[in-house]
């Protein structure tokens, strides 16, 4: 059992996702960034299924109460045992009555902490994942708060032989702002003028305050629509189209780009004009308030090569963290 | 009794496009019609009856439709192809499925949601009015009573659930000359009442919980869309009661009545009136008022 002293700004517990329940408007929540929360798991020999703390700009405060072994992967949170520096990206020892604390994201958005048998939460609808507009999942369905208790699983390996594994210092993200976040142009594109088309892919664009797991709203040039007579059920704005679904990973345009994210809505009346594909959206997940994005059109081979290689990229780091 | 027919539409060729690596969507018309949604029914209900292999979310839309696919399993383009034979090989008129209808009283012109639209009135069209004002005069309703009359005077067909979980956006069965239609607020509001009854496009919808909203709001519903707990009689099988193809019966309640069945849904006792029902497309079209008539006698 873990008990939380100090929740963070909004730390929730996230697994892999809910999927088969997007057509009630149910999204797939789960970790924004899959590699830092899978390495985190491979790091105390958990399935990459197993459930972590994923938090927000700021790490939590909690104190064990039994000998364990945790992980912190993903944005830099300074970790403490007792007082003392452990690093990020290894498996840590903690006894009994130790104090895991954390401070503010030095760099990215998002960390996680992955304990020895996993945070043990209900599943609901096939996942264990927080989704906090309507309450379901993780610890009673909302971010983590000082007094709450989190229960742990029972660990796959002896805790003696994972203590000491360590992500290979060349695999640990640096979360730099220069990365481009590829996107497939498309869906309701045709919406745009060309010059606006162009300006998304080309300009650079700013994650605004408003930016969360529902989704990040940049801003940065205006952006303009082709003109026409709007369709019958659409609404007379020149960004309204009829209602349709939205992909995790769009990106829709009521004026500024707004990218949905894991808690995302499913569905709505603005035109999407392309989609985040799926081994960028964790890169986007790390970005903090006031970094920068610039987006680089891909088609759907390159997307489906930059899949493939993510997935190399994270099967070979899993394998060393066992090594 | 009116004589109007619906006329199925002309669609489009359907644009296929990829959201990602791993979504396929399908626009089938840039207007709504119900041919249009109709297609999307069948189409998304042959997909998920040839069960394929790789394809995690099957999400029909009032217009369009929504695959998320594993291309680990599939690739987006085999998706595509297996799409379009579906679509070639499917005919909406002689397509039907079961459905059912589902009573959903409404207080019109209750007080929680007069006093949201009273609190954002500096983000409508027309500042002096109600939305229900506003949306009367703009349908050529001579005032507010006409136009719930007409808005309760026929059913409403799902044709679409989410934004959240349980928001059914619903299509009024009529034809296309009697439809109403309103604009969303300028600016969405950052707060809409849960249960509330709102209108924007040509859409009615019901807003399962509280959130931000840009729809016209004119009443709300003492009957839950959503039941996280699963405890209500008819939310045993899944915690959202709408689903698409589903058709929902606005019926004009007063406060008396809404307190009965709040009173009655905070015990836990309350029970939907609804009745299964078999949807034919080709029925409806042909004659949709008598059609409309005979779907809520089974309510009754």
């Amino acid at each position: 059992m873990i008990e939380i002293r100090n929740g963070g700004v909004a730390s929730t517990i996230q697994d892999t996702g809910r999927s088969g329940h997007y057509h009630i408007g149910m999204p797939p929540s789960g970790a924004m960034d899959p590699y830092a929360h899978t390495v985190a798991n491979a790091l105390v020999g958990n399935k990459k299924e197993a459930a972590t703390v994923e938090m927000t700009y700021q790490g939590i405060t909690a104190v064990f109460n039994e000998d364990t072994v945790v992980a912190v992967t993903g944005a830099d949170v300074s970790p403490t045992v007792d007082g003392d520096p452990v690093g990020m990206w290894e498996a840590v020892a903690v006894e009994a009555g130790d104090e895991l604390d954390m401070g503010f994201a030095t760099s990215g958005a998002r960390a996680y902490l992955a304990v020895a048998g996993g945070i043990d939460v209900p599943e609901i609808m096939g996942s264990q994942s927080t989704y906090t507009l309507v309450g379901i999942g993780g610890h009673e369905g909302r971010t983590l708060e000082s007094g709450d208790e989190l229960p742990v699983g029972t660990p796959s390996d002896g805790l003696a032989d994972l203590k000491d594994r360590a992500l290979p210092h060349e695999m640990v993200p640096e979360y730099a702002d220069e990365e481009t976040v590829r996107i497939i142009l498309g869906l309701t594109d045709y919406r745009l003028t060309d010059e606006s088309r162009e300006a998304l892919c080309t300009e650079e664009w700013t994650v605004t305050p408003e930016a969360d797991r529902v989704g990040y709203r940049l801003d940065g040039p205006d952006i303009e629509f082709v003109e026409r007579e709007q369709p019958f059920g659409a609404g007379p704005d020149p960004s309204n189209v009829v209602d349709l679904g939205y992909p995790v990973g769009s990106i829709q345009v009521p004026q500024k780009p707004i990218v949905l994210m894991q808690d995302a809505v499913t569905g709505g009346g603005y035109a999407t004009v392309g989609t985040v594909i799926s081994p960028d959206r964790g890169v986007l997940a790390q970005r903090q308030t006031h970094d920068s994005v610039y987006f680089e059109s891909v088609d759907v081979e390159e997307a489906l090569d930059a899949r493939d290689t993510a997935a190399t990229y994270l099967e070979e780091a899993t394998d060393a963290i066992r090594d | 009794m009116s004589v109007d027919q619906i006329t199925p539409v002309e669609l489009p060729e359907p644009r296929y496009e990829y959201g990602g690596d791993d979504h396929v969507f399908v626009e089938l018309a840039e207007e709504m019609s119900f041919t249009a949604n109709f297609k999307a029914m069948a189409i998304t209900q042959q997909v998920a009856e040839r069960d394929i292999d790789g394809i995690v979310e099957n999400c029909p839309s009032n217009a369009s439709y929504m695959l998320r696919i594993d291309p680990d399993v599939i690739h987006p383009d085999d998706v595509i192809a297996e799409l379009k034979s579906i679509e070639t090989d499917v005919s909406v008129e002689d397509y039907s499925w079961e459905s059912r209808i589902i009573d959903v009283p409404v207080l019109f012109e209750d007080p929680w949601t007069h006093e949201t639209v009273m609190n954002f009135r500096e983000r409508h069209q027309d500042p002096d009015a109600t939305d229900l004002e506003y949306s009367a005069e703009l349908n050529g309703y001579n005032d507010v009573d006409s136009f719930i009359d007409a808005f309760v005077g026929a059913p409403h067909m799902v044709t679409m659930v989410g934004f959240v979980p349980g928001l059914p956006w619903c299509f009024q069965m009529v034809p296309r000359e009697q439809q109403l239609e309103v604009p969303k607020y300028v600016e969405p509001r950052t707060q809409t009442p849960s249960r509330a009854v709102g209108f924007g496009g040509a859409f009615s919808v019901i807003y399962p919980v509280e959130g931000a909203g840009g729809y016209q709001l004119y009443g709300r519903t003492p009957v839950e869309v959503l039941d996280v707990d699963q405890a209500l009689p008819n939310f045993e099988e899944s915690m959202v009661l709408p689903n698409p193809g589903d058709i929902i019966r606005y019926r004009r309640i007063n406060r008396d009545e809404y307190d009965e069945i709040r009173a009655a849904i905070e015990d836990g006792t309350y029970e939907f009136e609804m009745a299964d029902v078999t949807f034919s497309p080709e029925e409806f079209f042909e004659a949709p008022a008598d059609y409309n008539t005979r779907l809520v006698e089974g309510l009754e």
